[in-house]
């Protein structure tokens, strides 16, 4: 569609795809600001320094749970990872086991969590692209596996500790009193856009998200790298273990579960385009703070449960509308 | 794009056919034999352990136990052949749920029963059209989609019914324990799915929800109002849920604003299991219900083997796994020994 035309558009669609030409991550980030001041409208005492702290170390959390799921949704063919939120559970579980509150040994045991959280990915990835299992239910059945494997481990007994300097490192206020956990964000950030845009992988990964076949036949050994996102999903889910351990300081069996679908959300409302091939972590980013925001705000409005949820998902219904439509047909 | 280049290759191969060969081609042309041998295996195992399995009043209580996943399970599958998901089915399960107890008391009437399921499945179906136009007009994506809705409907099951509880009169909960003709009543009503599905599958409607799911802008082209067929589906969708909290209602005789949370996914699962493709156009609705009651004799089988309580999550997930990787390791196989 030429500028001409979608210009001359009025009214609301006109409006709305005007908003469709600034970049998702932009947007979603200007609507964060908007969201913020907004919420002093509802509770004067939301919109001051420390509040917005607060947020972004919420949002913080899901933004790098939610990490290896932008890879695997850029990865397309369906590409989705409902095994994030077990890993999250098991990550953490194995860290809080392992340094058993031991400063020394909080190295080891990420070391460990990220290995599991890894080889959960391979395996996710080798019934993905080896045996044909479509990846929603590949890694629905994963997770299953790890509740059950976590089940037979503790046998409910979740026995350890967490080491005080993961406690301090993430929750408590570094320099100019931010959090330790936006600086890791922040650090991921970067690390994610330089994996997405400077490396070979990231190149392979859109290619592959675009279309499998025209990759094939460039040159991308598909398998491989298709494996190598599940992979590194699995990996940061287990990086967001330990984040969110450091946070909770405290471990159970649902811990990462209530960010699963979140984490899915963040994305898409990120602009990145569930069918894959396009988008980026920025927007992820973004869509955290959103969401969290929303979350937030819901919360300091006071509203009963059964108007928070209703809100929260007409909220989302929103802005998907703005970034989440796929191709018209008649194009 | 795999399966694309194997069935070229089992067309080319005609002389000196293997036994995988075959097993491989009946897998692709009847999607849901996989399914049938699973459920025999499954129910074979289940028998070696339960000898009552086959008598009339543990198979009445199975079934009337799987009857609401095996509805739900059907709604999903119509979307999920239209090239959709509904991840919020269970949703519209506790809202339909909660809205049934609060229209119906122990002392209700027949006549106060029916309208009360009316507008059950009113709420069903407004919520399927809801699903329906976000996904089919606004063109969002189902998945991200349907879990915004998902909250929608959850709180308005908590505004409904902010507590669990209610109760249903007792002749419904006698129906539905009820087995006319020494059957139980939830095989008529499985009967009655498989005939609908089966008049659906030769309507126009059904060609046109294949065509939609297959290739949507194929089907565009060539005439298919592909907007339409999706939005029917989701209704449907809608529909189908609502029927399923009917079920449930009369299955737990109470109301939980929470009780379809946990229905969601095994929905999709059970979809899978029964050899519909996640990415549409292919399937039907046997290989489902053969899925839906896969799953659930899974979990007898577990309980009836004496695995420590422990491991029951992780065996339990390990064969689910195993079951949805069956067709795949055929096809695998059946690659290594081409070359």
């Amino acid at each position: 569609m030429t500028s001409q035309t979608s210009s001359s558009q009025r009214g609301l669609p006109g409006l709305i795809s005007q908003f469709g030409r600034v970049p998702p991550a932009l947007l979603a980030l200007i609507l964060a600001v908007i969201l913020f001041f907004a919420g002093g409208l509802l509770n004067p005492n939301f919109v001051n320094a420390n509040q917005a702290v607060n947020i972004i170390r919420l949002a913080a959390f899901l933004g790098i749970i939610a990490a290896g799921q932008t890879l695997v949704i850029i990865s397309g063919n369906e590409g989705i990872d409902l095994s994030v939120g077990g890993i999250v559970t098991l990550a953490a579980i194995l860290i809080y086991r392992i340094s058993d509150g031991n400063d020394g040994l909080l190295l080891p045991a990420l070391g460990v969590a990220l290995l599991a959280g890894t080889l959960i990915g391979v395996i996710n990835g080798l019934g993905i692209i080896a045996i044909n299992i479509p990846p929603l239910v590949m890694t629905l059945g994963m997770t299953g596996v790890i509740q059950g494997a976590i089940l037979v481990v503790t046998q409910g007994e979740l026995v350890g500790d967490t080491p005080p300097l993961l406690a301090q490192v993430i929750a408590a206020p570094g320099p100019l009193g931010i959090p330790g956990v936006v600086i890791v964000w922040v650090v991921l950030g970067l690390l994610m856009w330089l994996l997405l845009e400077r490396t070979t992988y990231g190149k392979q990964l859109f290619a592959i998200g675009v279309n499998r076949r025209t990759a094939r036949l460039s040159g991308v050994h598909v398998p491989q790298v298709v494996i190598a996102t599940y992979a590194l999903s699995g990996m940061l889910a287990a990086f967001g273990g330990f984040v969110l351990l450091g946070f909770t300081q405290t471990v159970f069996l649902n811990l990462g579960g209530p960010y699963l679908f979140p984490s899915i959300a963040a994305v898409v409302v990120g602009g990145t385009l569930l069918a894959g091939g396009k988008g980026g972590y920025f927007g992820t980013m973004s869509g955290a703070l959103v969401l969290t925001l929303i979350e937030s705000l819901l919360r300091a409005a006071q509203l009963q449960e059964a108007y928070q949820l209703m809100v929260f998902g007409v909220i989302l219904l929103a802005l998907l509308t703005i970034y989440g439509r796929q191709r018209n047909l008649r194009q | 794009m795999q399966a694309d280049r194997t069935t070229r290759m089992t067309g080319r191969e005609d002389t000196g056919v293997k036994p995988l060969t075959i097993l491989r081609r009946s897998l692709s042309q009847y999607p849901f034999l996989f399914a049938l041998l699973l459920l025999v295996i499954a129910l074979a195992v289940n028998y070696a352990l339960q000898d009552n399995l086959f008598e009339l009043r543990t198979l009445n209580r199975n079934l009337r136990g799987f009857l609401p996943s095996i509805i739900l399970a059907v709604g999903q599958t119509l979307v999920i052949i239209g090239g959709g998901v509904d991840l919020s089915v269970g949703a519209i399960v506790s809202m339909v749920n909660a809205i049934l107890v609060t229209l119906i008391t122990a002392e209700s009437s027949p006549e106060q029963v029916g309208l009360a399921i009316l507008i059950g499945c009113g709420a069903g179906v407004l919520a399927g059209m809801v699903n329906g136009f976000c996904v089919a007009y606004l063109r969002l994506q189902p998945i991200v989609t349907t879990y915004a809705t998902s909250f929608v409907f959850s709180g308005l099951a908590l505004l409904i019914l902010p507590r669990p509880g209610g109760a249903i009169p007792e002749f419904l909960e006698d129906l539905y324990r009820s087995t006319p003709g020494d059957i139980p009543f939830a095989v008529y009503m499985i009967g009655l799915v498989v005939i609908v599905w089966w008049l659906l599958r030769s309507s126009r409607f059904g060609q046109y929800l294949f065509a939609t799911g297959g290739k949507a802008e194929a089907a565009y082209t060539t005439g298919v109002p592909v907007n339409r067929i999706r939005m029917t589906s989701y209704v449907l969708c809608g529909l189908f849920a609502a029927l399923a909290a009917l079920a449930y209602t009369t299955l737990t005789s109470s109301g939980n604003p929470r009780s379809g949370d946990d229905l969601t996914l095994p929905s999709v699962v059970a979809v899978v299991l029964g050899g519909t493709r996640l990415s549409g156009g292919q399937g039907g609705v046997v290989g489902t219900i053969f899925g839906v009651i896969i799953l659930g004799v899974f979990r007898n089988i577990i309980s009836f083997a004496n695995i420590d309580s422990w491991w029951q999550t992780l065996v339990n997930a390990l064969i689910i796994i195993a079951a949805l990787a069956g067709p795949g390791v055929v096809t695998a196989l059946r690659g290594r020994n081409r070359s």
